[in-house]
């Protein structure tokens, strides 16, 4: 199976602050990774070191077969980001965001007028193409925002609570396209305080004051803690955090 | 009397181009626990805004402990607390400022309600010269409702209190929320997590400015219309694939550990069909039993019959 994020001992401090202290796991080609954890226990410092935004202290990581130390740069070509707060230029159109993003990651012109076709047909947005994105409800800005985290087949698309607020039917119809990119070999790195979502995970990594506490699969899990659903095992391991999400 | 009373309230925005609220009415019962449940662009916030006088409806009237919303604006603002779903305390002034800032504007002082805060502010206290803006969202959170608090109002608002807040932090609000309502308080809370619906007395399922549903959360699941069935095998993703191409399927869709569906005619011979249908897919370890509908499921249900709003 192919490794398509590895770390080890992966550290972020700040001052003598431990955000991140010394974690290790590996994520494979295609696989939907859940990454979940209380807020305040390191998630968004783990993933920002992954995406090549932020130097860790100490450890090694290695991202699409990239060094996170030496080419943080190369990193951000070959992944796809998404989050709830910001994903695409609300004073853009629909169109005119797909090509910005598929611009950016360098797509030809060729390849841009394709995709754009592409993307608006599967998402069904044709008579929505030249409207502002502000204007999409909630839901539909989501998917488009996804498509777009994925316009340039990056091996890897980081998710960051990519489901917050909208309805229950969307929330599938969304996990209904992790799903598919996935098919696609699209390594999916996924965090969520949606614990329903977090049984759709192939695998997921529970994060406690810094420190991977648990992973595994969601059954495995389940039969360790001796408990029927997710929600139980987090409460589990998030009860033992001593820092508080201060 | 009615804590909380709407009759036919409509509001638009943009001279009319955007519907938020459309005709609606009920009322909350003092001492309620009442939850708006719907995603984000429901018309949730217009309500809360309506209620707490900060925004005039286009048509309609309401009324909070029997004051109209319009006429005596200035003696609902007295007595109610509001939480909006954007942190609004002041970022750079600390937390016992905060505090002693809307404590002051109520006329009051920390001093004279403090049994009012106290259980929620000893978690607070650690962090009491610390500016707001500094503060942690499940600290912020806390906060905001100390200050929601501190004049005794009579009725709550809260609006999306634990969006983005962690499952832990989330129950921790319900607990504080059950011995507010154990003090008489009426409490309004919007959520868009379905799982915090049924700690409520009476939820309306709200999408496209419309009450879909407004009942108990027991009698919201009991309404439910079909059997519900929850599906699961060794792989979960070939299995939805798979039920979603039978004919006899009405709808399907991932529900945690298991996949949710009905069946347009749910009888004996239909359940032994699908069953015997999957097991030919090559299903294995196949589980397939009726279940409890939850109020998400409800939720869903009432969305399939809306004309696509959420796409």
């Amino acid at each position: 199976m192919e490794t398509v994020i590895k770390t080890k001992d992966l550290t972020k401090k700040f001052g003598d602050f431990v955000a991140v202290d010394k974690i290790t796991f590996e994520v494979h080609k295609g696989e939907i990774f859940g990454f979940l954890g209380a807020n305040g226990a390191g998630k968004t410092t783990a993933m920002r070191m992954l995406c090549g935004l932020s130097r860790p202290t100490s450890g090694e990581a290695m991202v699409a077969g990239i060094d996170v130390y030496h080419k943080p740069e190369e990193i951000k070509k070959n992944i796809g980001y998404m989050s709830q707060k910001f994903s695409l230029y609300e004073d853009l159109t629909v169109l005119e965001n797909i090509k910005f993003y598929a611009g950016i990651y360098g797509l030809s012109d060729k390849d841009i007028k394709e995709k754009s076709d592409e993307l608006v047909e599967k998402l069904g947005l044709q008579s929505q193409v030249k409207k502002l994105v502000q204007g999409l409800p909630l839901g539909w800005r989501q998917k488009l925002a996804f498509s777009v985290a994925i316009v340039h087949q990056p091996k890897i698309v980081f998710l960051d609570e990519p489901t917050g607020g909208v309805d229950p039917s969307t929330r599938k119809q969304f996990w209904d396209m992790i799903y598919d990119a996935s098919e696609k070999g699209i390594t999916i790195f996924v965090t969520t305080h949606y614990l329903d979502e977090a049984e759709y995970c192939d695998r997921i990594c529970i994060m406690v004051d810094g420190k991977i506490k648990a992973l595994d699969t969601p059954s495995q899990l389940k039969q360790n803690y001796k408990v029927n659903n997710i929600t139980e095992v987090f409460y589990q391991l998030a009860r033992t955090a001593k820092r508080g999400d201060d | 009397m009615s804590a909380i009373t709407l009759n036919n309230i409509t509001k638009t925005y943009n001279k009319g181009a955007v519907l938020a609220v459309d005709d609606i009415s009920f009322s909350v019962e003092k001492g309620e626990l009442f939850g708006l449940i719907g995603p984000d662009g429901a018309g949730k916030t217009s309500i809360f805004r309506i209620l707490t006088t900060l925004l005039l409806p286009d048509k309609g009237s309401a009324t909070v402990v029997g004051n109209d919303v319009v006429k005596d604006f200035h003696k609902i603002r007295g007595i109610v607390g509001y939480m909006p779903g954007r942190f609004s305390l002041y970022q750079d002034l600390t937390v016992e400022e905060n505090l002693n800032f809307f404590a002051t504007v109520f006329g009051t002082t920390v001093k004279e309600n403090y049994d009012q805060i106290k259980d929620i502010y000893v978690m607070l206290e650690p962090f009491k010269d610390r500016r707001a803006g500094k503060l942690s969202g499940g600290m912020k959170q806390k906060l905001a409702l100390c200050c929601a608090l501190i004049h005794k109002p009579e009725v709550l608002f809260l609006d999306e209190p634990t969006t983005g807040v962690d499952v832990v932090s989330r129950k921790e609000f319900w607990e504080m929320l059950a011995r507010l309502k154990a003090q008489g308080i009426t409490i309004m809370v919007s959520t868009s997590y379905m799982d915090e619906a049924t700690l409520c007395d009476r939820i309306a399922l709200i999408l496209g400015g419309k009450i879909l549903s407004l009942a108990t959360p027991e009698e919201t699941i009991k309404a439910y219309p079909e059997k519900l069935y929850a599906v699961k095998s060794s792989n979960m993703h070939k299995l939805l694939k798979d039920i979603r191409t039978n004919d006899e399927i009405l709808n399907c869709y991932a529900a945690g550990e298991y996949i949710h569906l009905s069946l347009k005619n749910a009888t004996k011979e239909n359940e032994n069909s699908l069953t015997k249908f999957l097991a030919e897919k090559g299903e294995s370890d196949l589980v397939f039993k009726e279940t409890t509908p939850t109020v998400e499921d409800c939720f869903i249900r009432l969305l399939g019959n809306t004309d696509g709003n959420s796409n």
